[in-house]
């Protein structure tokens, strides 16, 4: 999936893709005289494959929905670029970009705001299909095959409701709904089922994998759900503030992570025991926030592995073969 | 910590929404109390009514919606009986609540710091300068850069807002604290940090909680008792330990038995199959029946009574004196892939 | 659309209802209210015509009456019946208010849908114009305008207009700077809608309530305007309006002749409808914007 394993046919394949924001400034900025700025993707490659899922890991705020955004041509990238089947998006205009929005779909992170509040749920859900010009009589039949994908009842129990008449999983099920009734062939799942219980989520994450196995949808996952991610997907990338610090096939990756910051993730995935270990995790401190662009490693502070070099040089994101990689001097 | 009185109990609540559909009674008849000093897990599947529960607490329910009946006695004293006012007050005071919305509970158009600020200055009594030292040690607290205090919502990842609305929970050291999915938005090292916060508060100042979650491994390792709610009602309750290890009811080993953990999640997931019922529709026998696998023709006919354990556990099943025989099977996956 | 169903869309409809509450919006309600159904029953309401000089039985002018049966408010020192004209007056203002209010709301709205949305060159252009429009002294503005181009009622409207859109357009776009960063006008984007269908289905239904806001404030100035421009004597001469009867009163010395019942009453008229601007405002903008107050 990535350089060193670019799969047969890629459909999306980004390079050296970046985005930054300008930072407030704060008064020592004022006399050094720089303007401050968050990285928030800094220079990150990616390629995923016609009906792959891939999974993105990383820390809050660390630039995974940015990543997302960028993918979809929502934000525009301060640097690098994004084809989409062969074809750059930047320039996409027009019936161009309308027939992109029509393939490749996003399901938003917070479903309290993702919806309209003045719109019904029937509207909702049909909106994608007025917007991309789909014929008005398959759309109740559209609504209500993407309803029974996320496991909701059919559209007679929705009528006349709105988005804030609905609980938190059941909107988290709508916007998932609204992204699938275009039969995209590409999805970035911003936390798709983050707030469904086991036994809702088991039905939903099956429903993708089958789509998957039968419509070839591809899918980038951003999710801070080991465990989802495990069974959906089959490599996964991991983010540390803005960078990419280690990708390879899902199970090796969270079997026997390599960077210091994967180690500390898996170690930290609560198990459904009432005897867990409460042992004080292996990392220190705080996320420091990507305010500029450091030298040496970015995850140094925390890691308790850090030596002289890690502060000196940054670590590249290394080959390590069988399709594993990862930027840490030490691994 | 038995014969102390509960910090909340609640009594029978009902609570009703008028729609365009019909009135639906989203909470049907719910009882559970919250000792001092506890943290109560509030689990259950999607739509449930959980959230309908929270904000009926916080008296923060939307307008369409009508608290049909029962008691909730903050310190003993009714509040549903009582004057608005007292309500308000309690709430001001004591009560402080994490929405499941938290994301999008901040203010657009004013800086994260002065909203904070705010809340500390007016409802705090906390001078301007005090209040900023605290916003940044509540901002740490919660692991966010003090140096981005003056940034807006917008600027903040979902998880950064998240926190934010922790802090600003935390701020006034409630007596209750009442939080919908407050860690769901966050990667499990921050989520375990979150947590780890919340356990010290509560040894260090005996905060009690109820902690609305579906994830039942933060139950587990925060919570010291557990409500289980399935449509509306409550299904089973108890301490953590016997909840999660010894399920009485159905739908909760089908809760504790989907769960995937990193080991297994290859093999297949199991959901449990069919949606829950339609709760503008008046109805009668087991809530859960239609999805049981172990469903008698007695569960389609009358409500299973809600039995107490020796215990103080309490579950609602029929074929509650056989829980022992259901937990074996259930944990057979065939048994879930075809309910009758 | 579904607006009064039980648990309709919480913005607006939930917004009216709060807003129904407030002792000063309903105060301000009523006197349009009344405003409304004067004017629009104003001929059954008026016992002469405004503009009719009227005779007493001895053949003189009935000038400067008192109050009494036959003249509800007296008359003006040419014979014309106060009340009549006070009716005829609402007519007035009522036309300019509300034209000039519906035509600031759409303009600003417009001005300001577009300069948030679109944000970058068009914005800079658009607040610029703002700006420079709200630069210009009001009054002045308005009598010139009056005063260049045969005066007018329309006249009056297309002063108030002119002057008056940039304070909506700079909320509206204020407002939608903060819309556009709502995750669903972003779902639209990525739904495929067009810009069109994004700034005017998805953004402005959500910003509605702001226009009322600023249309309400907009009647009041209306008619203060039109009034002023009357008073300053540059009227229409052929509509008497409010503003039209102080001029009249005041040019005729009523005030020193003690006539209180010739310009008490439309200055009075006058002072109600501004004020019943600012209390929807007041009440609104309570409603709409909590954080403003407390
Ligand atoms: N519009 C913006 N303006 C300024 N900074 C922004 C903006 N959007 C995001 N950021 C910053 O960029 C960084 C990455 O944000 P992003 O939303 O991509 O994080 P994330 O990985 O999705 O986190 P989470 O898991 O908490 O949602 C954060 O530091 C955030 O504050
Ligand atoms: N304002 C409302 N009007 C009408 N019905 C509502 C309203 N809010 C919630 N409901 C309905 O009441 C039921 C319970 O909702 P609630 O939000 O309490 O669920 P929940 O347990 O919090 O679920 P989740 O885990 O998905 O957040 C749901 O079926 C929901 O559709
Ligand atoms: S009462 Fe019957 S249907 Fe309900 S959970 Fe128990 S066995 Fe299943
Ligand atoms: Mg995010
Ligand atoms: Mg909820």
């Amino acid at each position: 999936m990535t350089s060193a394993q670019t799969p047969t046919h890629p459909l999306v394949t980004a390079s050296g893709l970046s985005k930054r924001f300008a930072a407030p400034r704060r008064l020592s900025d004022l006399f050094n005289g720089q303007r401050p700025h968050i990285y928030a993707v800094d220079g990150i490659d990616l390629c995923i494959g016609k009906g792959e899922s891939v999974g993105l890991l990383g820390e809050s705020g660390c630039g995974k929905t940015t990543t997302g955004r960028l993918l979809l041509k929502l934000t525009e990238p301060s640097a690098g670029s994004i084809a989409f089947d062969g074809v750059a998006i930047d320039t996409l205009k027009g019936n161009d970009l309308t027939a992109f929005r029509k393939r490749a779909q996003l399901v938003f992170q917070n479903p309290f705001d993702a919806l309209n509040p003045r719109f019904t749920i029937e509207r909702v859900l049909a909106e994608p299909l007025v917007n991309t010009g789909v014929e008005r009589a398959s759309h109740r039949d559209k609504v209500e095959k993407a309803l029974a994908q996320v496991r909701l009842p059919p559209l007679s129990r929705f009528e006349g409701l709105f988005p804030h008449q609905l609980s938190g999983g059941q909107l988290q099920r709508i916007v998932l709904a609204r992204a699938l009734v275009l039969e995209p062939d590409f999805i970035v799942a911003d936390e798709p089922v983050s707030m469904l219980d086991v036994s809702v989520r088991a039905g939903v994450l099956n429903v993708m994998r089958e789509v998957r196995a039968t419509l070839g949808l591809a899918a980038l996952y951003i999710s801070h759900d080991l465990a989802l991610v495990r069974y959906v997907c089959s490599t996964t990338l991991v983010m540390y503030l803005g960078k990419i610090v280690e990708q390879g096939p899902t199970a090796d990756l969270l079997k026997m992570p390599l960077h210091p910051y994967t180690r500390a993730l898996v170690n930290a995935v609560p198990v459904p025991r009432v005897d867990q270990s409460h042992e004080a995790l292996p990392i220190i401190g705080n996320v420091s926030d990507a305010r500029g662009q450091p030298r040496g490693c970015r995850f140094r502070d925390r890691c308790p592995m850090a030596v002289a070099r890690c502060a000196e040089e940054e670590p590249p994101l290394r080959d390590l073969g069988q399709g594993r990689q990862v930027a840490c001097h030490l691994a | 910590m038995a014969d102390q009185q509960p910090v909340l109990e609640i009594r029978d609540l009902s609570v009703e929404y008028r729609t365009a559909r019909g009135v639906v009674r989203a909470v049907d008849g719910i009882s559970f109390s919250v000792p001092k000093g506890a943290i109560l897990g509030l689990v259950g599947e999607s739509g449930c009514g959980k959230t309908t529960v929270a904000r009926s607490i916080t008296g923060v329910l939307h307008q369409s919606a009508r608290i049909a009946g029962g008691e909730l006695l903050l310190h003993g004293r009714d509040l549903v009986s009582g004057p608005p006012k007292a309500w308000l007050d309690a709430r001001w005071r004591e009560i402080s609540f994490v929405p499941q919305s938290a994301m999008n509970s901040l203010d657009p158009v004013y800086r994260i710091g002065s909203q904070i600020e705010e809340v500390l200055v007016h409802r705090g009594g906390k001078t301007r300068a005090e209040a900023r030292a605290r916003a940044s040690a509540l901002f740490e607290m919660v692991g966010l850069n003090p140096g981005r205090l003056d940034e807006y919502p917008h600027q903040f990842s979902g998880g950064m807002r998240q926190r934010v609305a922790i802090a600003l929970a935390l701020a006034l050291n409630p007596s209750l604290v009442i939080a919908d999915e407050p860690v769901t938005a966050l990667d499990v090292i921050v989520q375990r940090q979150i947590l780890d916060v919340i356990r010290d508060l509560q040894q260090r100042l005996s905060l009690s909680m109820i902690l609305v979650t579906h994830d039942i491994s933060v139950v587990a390792y925060l919570c010291d008792q557990v409500v289980v709610m399935y449509a509306g009602r409550v299904v089973e309750s108890g301490s953590t330990r016997e909840v999660l290890e010894q399920p009485r009811h159905p739908y909760t080993m089908g809760l504790t038995n989907a769960f995937p953990d990193l080991e297994s999640a290859a093999h297949e997931l199991v959901p449990i199959d069919g949606s829950p019922p339609d709760l503008s529709q008046p109805l009668v026998g087991c809530r859960f029946q239609p999805r049981c696998p172990f469903s008698l023709p007695v569960c389609s006919s009358d409500d299973p009574r809600t039995e107490v354990a020796e215990t103080g556990a309490r579950f609602a099943c029929h074929r509650h004196a056989e829980s022992d025989l259901l937990r074996r099977h259930s944990r057979d996956i065939a048994t879930w892939q075809r309910p009758q | 659309m579904a607006a009064g169903r039980a648990g309709a869309a919480p913005g607006l409809t939930g917004k009216l209802a709060r807003l129904l509450r407030d002792p000063f919006t309903v105060a301000g309600l009523t006197i349009y209210a009344v405003l409304i159904i004067v004017a629009v029953f104003a001929d059954q309401l008026m016992t002469h015509d405004p503009g009719e000089i009227l005779f007493r039985a001895n053949g003189r002018v009935a000038s400067n009456q008192p109050p009494s049966a036959a003249y509800l408010l007296g008359t003006t020192n040419l014979g014309r019946d106060v009340y009549s004209q006070l009716i005829g007056g609402s007519r007035i203002a009522l036309v300019v208010g509300f034209t000039a209010a519906i035509c600031v709301a759409a303009f600003g709205t417009l001005i300001g849908l577009l300069a948030g949305y679109f944000g970058g060159k068009l914005d800079a252009i658009l607040m610029r114009l703002a700006d420079l429009a709200l630069a210009i002294p009001f009054l002045p503005f308005a009598i010139v305008l009056a005063g260049f181009s045969r005066s007018s009622t329309t006249n009056v409207i297309v002063a108030v207009v002119l002057l008056l859109w940039p304070n909506t357009a700079r909320v509206i776009r204020a407002q939608v700077l903060t819309v556009k960063e709502r995750a669903y006008v972003e779902a639209a984007r990525v739904t495929g809608a067009s810009d069109a269908r994004i700034l005017f289905v998805h953004v402005a239904p959500n910003i509605l309530p702001l226009t009322f806001l600023y249309g309400s404030v907009a009647i009041g100035w209306a008619i203060l305007t039109e009034a002023a421009v009357s008073f300053v004597g540059f009227g229409d001469a052929k509509n008497i309006s409010w503003g039209y009867m102080l001029q009249d009163a005041f040019v005729s010395q009523a005030l020193s002749r003690g006539s209180w019942h010739w310009f008490v009453p439309p200055g009075l008229c006058i002072i109600l409808v501004v004020i019943a601007g600012f209390f929807i405002a007041r009440g609104a903008e309570d409603v709409l914007f909590p954080k403003l107050r407390s």
